[in-house]
C-alpha cells in the first residue's frame, strides 16, 4: 500500500519547467496565438511522448501530454477503440487538446473533451507534479483540478500526463446530407454525433450499429456523403442551442451544442466574475511564471 | 470544537431573524438535532438551521452568518452518506429544501434551470412531457436534491452510459462565502474562463452554496430492455460484465448482486430473483430498436460463453420496473439482517472485481461481520453493505476498521476512494492514501481562492487545519426503507 511514485521521465519533465523564472509549453502550436502571444523571449518546454498504457477492459488509456492525437487513435484503434478529441489539426498533441479545451465536431454526441478526462497529473508553478482525479472510469475524491486545467491554456500548470476515458470504435460511422430543419433533425434523430448546419443544408454524422444507422437515414430520408463540409476556422462563437436557428451570415454551425464556425475573426465572449477567474490564477501561479502573455479570462 | 458563548448564539440568532423571518430561522433542540446528520453515521450539532426561500435569502443568511464569524454548512435532503452535510465547529445549516422550483425549461436547447432543493426524481418528472429527463440516477433519487447532486457529482446506475452529475451541469449560480453572488460556466456552447462551474462540482458544499443551476437534459430512449442473467459462480458473473465490455458494449446499466445480495433483496421486494444464484447480474440496454436487440443478443451471447444459467428479458414495461424495484430497495432490504448497516463506496478496476470481492468477504469474516454486494458493475463501483447492531458494544468500532481495510484493498488494486458518495468527513483522512501532501496543499490552495477563511463546510475533504472533536460516530445508520445506495 502506497502512494504510486511517479515514473522519472515526469520527474525530468518538472526539473525542467523548475520553480522559477518565466517558461511556456509548446504542444503542436496548432493554437499558439490563442489567449495572447507567449511573451517574447520566454523558454518554451514540451511535455513527455508516448502512450503508457491503453487497457481496453477498462475503457481507459494513460498517455503523456504530448503524444500526437493521430498517435494515440492508432494506438487505440489496434484495440477496438477511441477517445473523440477530434482536433482540426493532425499536428495537435493530447495536451494540446486538453490546454485548449475545444472539443471537435462530434462534441454532439460524445461530449465535451473535459468529460473524458479521469486523472491529469502536471507540474504546478513550484515545478512539482501534482495528481488530480483517479485511474478508474468513476472518482469523486478530492477537488476536480482536472477540469480546472482542461481549457487554461497552460496557465495554471503544464499537463504531463493523462488518464482519459475510451470508447468503443463504431461499427459504422456514416455522414449525410439533409435539407431538413436542424432543430426537427436534432429532435427527431436519436442521439445524432454531428449536425452541421450552414443555414441551408445539414450534414449529420450518424455512428454506431450499422442497423440503427440504416433504420434512422431511411426514416430521415438522408443522403449519404463521403465526409463532413468545410469548416471555416477564423472565428469562433458560441450561443445558446436553441439559438443557432436565427443566424445570419456565413457559417457552420454545430447544432444541438452551439459552437459556431465563422471565416471571420470572432470575439470571445466576456467572462463572467472574472475577478473569482483572475485569483485561481493568482493563487496557483503568484508570479505569472506559466505561459506570460496567455491569457484565459477575458 | 469551536465554543461559541450563549451571547453570541443569540446576537447571531438575533440577525438573522431580523433579516430572514423567524420562520426561516429554527434554534430549538429538536430541529437542530435533526439537521446535525445526515445519511451516514456521523453526526454534530449546528448552532441553528436557516430555511431560506430563495437565493436572496441564501446570500443574507451566508452574510450574516460569516460575519459573525461562524462557518456555515449547505444541505440539500440529507440522503448524503460520507457526512458531507454534517455541521462542525458549531455552524450554521443552511437548508434549500424550499428551494425546490423548476424555473425554465427549454426544450430545443435540452436544458432546464431549477432550484438546488427540487429532488432529482420531480425534475426528471417535470420534463418528461417534453420526452425528455435528467440523466444522474443516485438510487435515492426519490428524496436526494439537485443541489446534492452537485454538491456530491453524483452517479448512480446509468451514469455508465451516461456520464456523472459533473457532465450534465451547465452552470451553478452560487453564493460565495463572503456572500457575493457569481455565476459559473454558462448555457452558451463554451464561456470564457477557467471550467470553476466544474471545479465546484463535487466539491462537497467547500466553495459555497449553489442557488440556481443549469442542468442538461437527455432525451428518453426510444427502446429500453431489460435483462436479468444468474450465475452459479460469482467468477463467471464478473467475467460477463469484462466481456460486455470487451465486446464494445456500453450498456445503459451494468448492475451486479450477490447471493447474500439476492436472497434479503428477493425477500423483501419480491421482484422475482433466483435466491439459489451466486451472483446475478441486471443488464439495461437503451437505444434505437434494431441496435437494442443486436445488443441484447449478443450480451446473452457473452453471458452463455460465461456459463450463465438463465437470461430472461423483462418482456413488458412492468416486469422491468419490478426488477428495478429489487435492486434500487436493496438497502431497504437491509433491515432484515441487522438494525444498523454502514455502507462503503470504492471503485476498483473491472478485471480486479473479483479479487476485491474476495477480499471483502475476508474482510468481513475476519471481523466477524455480515456483508453484503449490490453495485455498479459496468463501471467497477464497489458498495460492500456491512450490517451490524450497534448496541453490541465495540460493534461500531469493528465496523469502521473493516471499513479502512475494504478501502485499503480498493485502493491496493488500482482503485480511488469514492466512486459517487464523496469524500465528507468519513473519508478525509484517507485522503492521504490516494494524494501526496503536495496534491492536498494544490486542492487546498484552490479552495482558499473561494474560501479564506475555511468556513464553508469546514474540515471536510481536506485532512489536517483545525481538528474536530465535536463529530462523533451516532449509533449507526438505520437501516429500512429510507435507505439507498
Amino acid at each position: 500500500m502506497g502512494l504510486r511514485p511517479h515514473p522519472p521521465e515526469l520527474e525530468e519533465f518538472a526539473t525542467l519547467v523548475g520553480s522559477e523564472g518565466p517558461v511556456g509549453i509548446a504542444g503542436g502550436r496548432t493554437h499558439f496565438e490563442l489567449g495572447g502571444e507567449l511573451r517574447p523571449g520566454t523558454r518554451t518546454v514540451s511535455a513527455p511522448v508516448g502512450v503508457v498504457t491503453h487497457e481496453p477492459a477498462e475503457m481507459t488509456v494513460r498517455v503523456r501530454a504530448g503524444t500526437p492525437v493521430t498517435d494515440l487513435e492508432e494506438h487505440l484503434a489496434d484495440g477496438g477503440q477511441m477517445v473523440p478529441l477530434d482536433p482540426e489539426s493532425p499536428a495537435s498533441t493530447v495536451g494540446g487538446v486538453l490546454a485548449v479545451g475545444r472539443s471537435g465536431i462530434r462534441r454532439l454526441g460524445y461530449g465535451h473533451v473535459r468529460d473524458l478526462v479521469l486523472e491529469i497529473t502536471y507540474v504546478n508553478s513550484e515545478g512539482k507534479l501534482i495528481r488530480a482525479g483517479g485511474p478508474t472510469v468513476k472518482n469523486v475524491s478530492g477537488f476536480d483540478l482536472c477540469r480546472l486545467l482542461v481549457g487554461s491554456l497552460g496557465t495554471l500548470g503544464f499537463i504531463a500526463e493523462v488518464v482519459l476515458r475510451c470508447h468503443p470504435l463504431p461499427e459504422v460511422s456514416r455522414w449525410f446530407m439533409s435539407g431538413t430543419d436542424p432543430v426537427e433533425l436534432l429532435s427527431g434523430l436519436y442521439r445524432p454525433v454531428s449536425i452541421l448546419w450552414d443555414g441551408t443544408e445539414s450534414h449529420v454524422l450518424l455512428e454506431g450499429a450499422a442497423a440503427d444507422v440504416e433504420y434512422q437515414a431511411d426514416r430521415f430520408d438522408l443522403t449519404p456523403v463521403a465526409g463532413p463540409p468545410e469548416v471555416p476556422r477564423e472565428g469562433r462563437q458560441s450561443v445558446r442551442a436553441s439559438q443557432v436557428a436565427d443566424l445570419q451570415g456565413h457559417f457552420v454551425a454545430e447544432v444541438g451544442v452551439g459552437v459556431v464556425h465563422r471565416d471571420i475573426r470572432t470575439d470571445p465572449p466576456p467572462t463572467e466574475a472574472p475577478a473569482l477567474h483572475r485569483a485561481v490564477k493568482a493563487r496557483l501561479d503568484p508570479t505569472g511564471r506559466l505561459n506570460p502573455g496567455r491569457e484565459v479570462v477575458v | 470544537m469551536a465554543e461559541w458563548t450563549d451571547a453570541e448564539n443569540r446576537a447571531l440568532t438575533d440577525d438573522l431573524t431580523n433579516a430572514l423571518g423567524a420562520r426561516q430561522v429554527r434554534t430549538d433542540g429538536l430541529e437542530r438535532a435533526l439537521y446535525g446528520r445526515d445519511s451516514s453515521t456521523m453526526e454534530a450539532e449546528p448552532s441553528l438551521v436557516v430555511l431560506p426561500r430563495d437565493a436572496s435569502e441564501v446570500a443574507a443568511a451566508v452574510r450574516i452568518t460569516t460575519g459573525h464569524g461562524r462557518p456555515f454548512v449547505a444541505r440539500g435532503s440529507g440522503t448524503g452518506l460520507a457526512g458531507g452535510a454534517v455541521p462542525l465547529d458549531g455552524a450554521v445549516v443552511i437548508a434549500t429544501s424550499r428551494m425546490n422550483r423548476l424555473l425554465e425549461v427549454d426544450v430545443t436547447g435540452r436544458l432546464a434551470w431549477v432550484e438546488p432543493g427540487i429532488l432529482n426524481l420531480d425534475l426528471s418528472h417535470q420534463v418528461a412531457a417534453h420526452g425528455l429527463h435528467f440523466a444522474p440516477d443516485p438510487s435515492s433519487q426519490q428524496v436526494c436534491s439537485l443541489g446534492g447532486n452537485v454538491a456530491n457529482n453524483s452517479g448512480g446506475p446509468h451514469c455508465l452510459a451516461y456520464g456523472v452529475t459533473s457532465a450534465h451541469i451547465l452552470a451553478v449560480e452560487v453564493v460565495l462565502p463572503d456572500g457575493s453572488t457569481v455565476m459559473l460556466g454558462g448555457v452558451t456552447a463554451e464561456p470564457s474562463g477557467y471550467d470553476l462551474r466544474g471545479l465546484f462540482v463535487g466539491s462537497e458544499g467547500t466553495l459555497g452554496i449553489a442557488t440556481r443551476v443549469a442542468v442538461r437534459l437527455t432525451p428518453n430512449p426510444p427502446t429500453v430492455r431489460t435483462l436479468l442473467l444468474d450465475f452459479d459462480d460469482t467468477d463467471d458473473g464478473a467475467a460477463t460484465v469484462s466481456g460486455i465490455i470487451a465486446a464494445g458494449l456500453v450498456p445503459a446499466a451494468l448492475e451486479m448482486m450477490d447471493r447474500r445480495a439476492v436472497e434479503v433483496v428477493e425477500a423483501f421486494a419480491h421482484a422475482g430473483y433466483p435466491t439459489d444464484a451466486e451472483a446475478v447480474l441486471l443488464v439495461e440496454v437503451d437505444g434505437l430498436g434494431p441496435g437494442v436487440q443486436e445488443a441484447v443478443d449478443r450480451i446473452a451471447e457473452v453471458a452463455r460463453t460465461n456459463s450463465v444459467r438463465t437470461v430472461r428479458v423483462a418482456a413488458d414495461e412492468a416486469e422491468r420496473q419490478a426488477l428495478w424495484r429489487g435492486r434500487k430497495n436493496a438497502f431497504g432490504a437491509v433491515a432484515r439482517l441487522e438494525p444498523d448497516y454502514y455502507l462503503h463506496d470504492t471503485v476498483v478496476p473491472r478485471a480486479a472485481l473479483t479479487r476485491v470481492l474476495r477480499r471483502v468477504y475476508e474482510i468481513a469474516d475476519n471481523h466477524g461481520l455480515k456483508v453484503i454486494n449490490v453495485f455498479h458493475a459496468g463501471d467497477g463501483n464497489l458498495h460492500p453493505i456491512l450490517s451490524y447492531d450497534s448496541r453490541i458494544s465495540g460493534m461500531t468500532e469493528k465496523v469502521h476498521r473493516a471499513g479502512r481495510e475494504i478501502v485499503e484493498a480498493s485502493l491496493d488494486a488500482g482503485g480511488v476512494l469514492s466512486g459517487e458518495h464523496g469524500i465528507g468527513l468519513e473519508k478525509r483522512d484517507y485522503m492521504g492514501l490516494m494524494f501526496s501532501a503536495d496534491d492536498l496543499a494544490e486542492q487546498d490552495r484552490v479552495r482558499s481562492v473561494f474560501d479564506p477563511r475555511r468556513l464553508s463546510n469546514p474540515d471536510k475533504i481536506i485532512p489536517g487545519g483545525s481538528r474536530c472533536a465535536d463529530a462523533g460516530w451516532s449509533a449507526g445508520t438505520r437501516a429500512g426503507e429510507g435507505a439507498w445506495v
